[in-house]
């Protein structure tokens, strides 16, 4: 086996970059993109007709249970044969966002339903206009149990990420396999991008947590 | 155009039930009215065929054991359940199978005061009291501020308007949400066991400032509570309830000195 090269690692770092800027690129615009999309699936549960929960609740059930690999070669394979095609980049977010909006939609319905019932009676007795009701009352409420919960789930996204690199996605591991391939050295690359998964996602995950301390009491 | 639809709508069902006595006197001058009111929580009846009405400004106290249905009537006026059978009407509107928008313009009459408060804790105390006649009344903020705070006062907690409810003892928060109630100047103001969660020492402070409510606004009110003294102070009336109906109805000094029926002699015998 050989020993660390450090030359290696050197040599690396311009795409190690390029890498670590389109990651947090698809992490921030795939968070953005749960965050909305699930506060929409999480409404549509909350809807007084079945017309509406049913389908939502069947399409997040099946977003939810099936693996985001499958999703994104779904989206980036099948889908174009419908004529629907985007770039790598693109398909990979919103398939990301998509996938994850799901389990923020959980959260948000969690969070919704911690806050009593008596608040939704308070509203009524003073008959506040329903989205009155939810941007005042619930959700300032909601958001307590709410946010560090997103948190831990933008973490999970972060290291599901290296999966786009199955689309082509020049994020961090992608950009390791290219170099690999390239220079036949794996163990410098890899060891890298491993390691700076671990200084985001660790540091990331005890904010949440004091996070968390803070706002659920 | 809403103003002409809750007459026509509820003309011909209360013309048809009411068509023995079709008297329309009595009519005007009921302000609540509940009739054949039906009321089920999966097999278990809590309003039984129920018929009683409220005269606008009288004061009316609902007594009776647990579970005999005082706290869902008061549930119903404020439309946060809704009867199995019957018609109830308010000001001669009737509440069900209203639309939204009528529901809204009919409730906006009522006020409800918790058993466990309800205030949003993330507004403070000042908003609490705020917020819907603001957002529900379109006052300008400064108005509602100022009614806000002469309200506060009221309740003699004018000096914690910055104050979150987590700050306030229960009866602080309680007479709180008096206040937030009255801010909606409604006609009708309904207590829900209002002092039932509070610490025995927090109980007087609350029924003082609702003794002074009673004693100097012309608000019907309908009490459900289980301080017999203070519901003969107020009570204009006092309706005992038993299994979904009313037992016996009358005067507080008639009610508690001489009460008639068994049931309640029992109650106010184990109560008093």
């Amino acid at each position: 086996m050989n020993g660390w090269d450090w030359s290696a690692v050197a040599d690396f770092m311009p795409r190690f970059w390029d890498g670590l800027l389109l990651t947090l690129q698809v992490l921030v615009l795939g968070s953005l993109l749960s965050f909305s999309l699930g506060l929409v699936w999480a409404i549509g549960f909350r809807s007084d007709t079945r017309l509406v929960r049913w389908p939502v609740q069947a399409v997040t059930e099946f977003i939810r249970n099936t693996p985001l690999l499958v999703q994104l070669f779904f989206f980036f394979f099948v889908l174009p044969e419908w004529g629907v095609q985007f770039s790598g980049l693109t398909t990979g977010t919103l398939a990301i966002g998509l996938h994850y909006s799901t389990y923020t939609a959980q959260v948000y319905r969690a969070g919704i339903d911690a806050v009593p019932a008596g608040q939704w009676e308070a509203a009524t007795a003073l008959s506040l206009p329903l989205p009155r009701t939810w941007i005042a009352v619930i959700l300032p409420q909601a958001i307590r149990r709410i946010v560090p919960a997103l948190g831990n789930y933008v973490i999970s996204m972060l290291k599901d990420t290296p999966l786009l690199a199955g689309i082509s996605v020049l994020e961090m591991l992608q950009q390791s396999r290219l170099e690999s391939a390239s220079t036949f050295q794996y163990t410098e690359p890899l060891t890298v991008v491993g390691i700076a998964f671990i200084l985001i996602a660790y540091p990331a995950s005890l904010l949440m947590r004091a996070l968390e301390r803070r706002l659920v009491r | 155009m809403s103003a002409d639809l809750p007459p026509t709508n509820d003309l011909t069902p209360v013309s048809a039930k009411t068509s023995a006595s079709a008297n329309t006197d009595t009519d005007t001058d009921e302000l609540i009215r509940f009739d054949k009111v039906t009321k089920r929580f999966g097999r278990n009846t809590v309003l039984d065929n129920l018929c009683f009405s409220v005269r606008p400004g009288k004061h009316v106290t609902l007594i009776g054991p647990s579970g005999s249905g005082k706290t869902t009537i008061l549930r119903l006026l404020m439309t946060l359940v809704r009867p199995d059978e019957g018609t109830i009407t308010v000001s001669g509107d009737q509440l069900f199978p209203a639309g939204p928008k009528e529901v809204r313009e009919i409730r906006k009459n009522i006020g409800m005061v918790f058993q466990q408060f309800n205030l949003f804790p993330n507004m403070s105390v000042l908003r609490n009291v705020t917020e819907a006649p603001v957002r529900v009344l379109g006052l300008g903020k400064d108005e509602a501020e100022a009614r806000g705070r002469e309200l506060l006062d009221l309740v003699g907690l004018g000096d914690r308007c910055g104050a979150k409810p987590s700050q306030l003892s229960g009866g602080q928060q309680q007479r709180v949400a008096i206040a937030r109630a009255l801010a909606m100047r409604p006609k009708i103001l309904l207590l829900d066991e209002v002092t039932s969660a509070l610490d025995p020492e927090l109980v007087a402070g609350v029924l003082d400032v609702l003794r002074d409510i009673a004693r100097t606004t012309d608000i019907t009110m309908l009490c459900v509570t289980h301080e017999m003294n203070f519901a003969r102070d107020i009570s204009d009336e006092v309706l005992m309830f038993d299994s979904g109906k009313v037992i016996e109805s009358g005067p507080p000094e008639r009610i508690f000195s001489a009460p008639e029926h068994e049931r309640t002699r029992e109650f106010l015998g184990a109560v008093l």
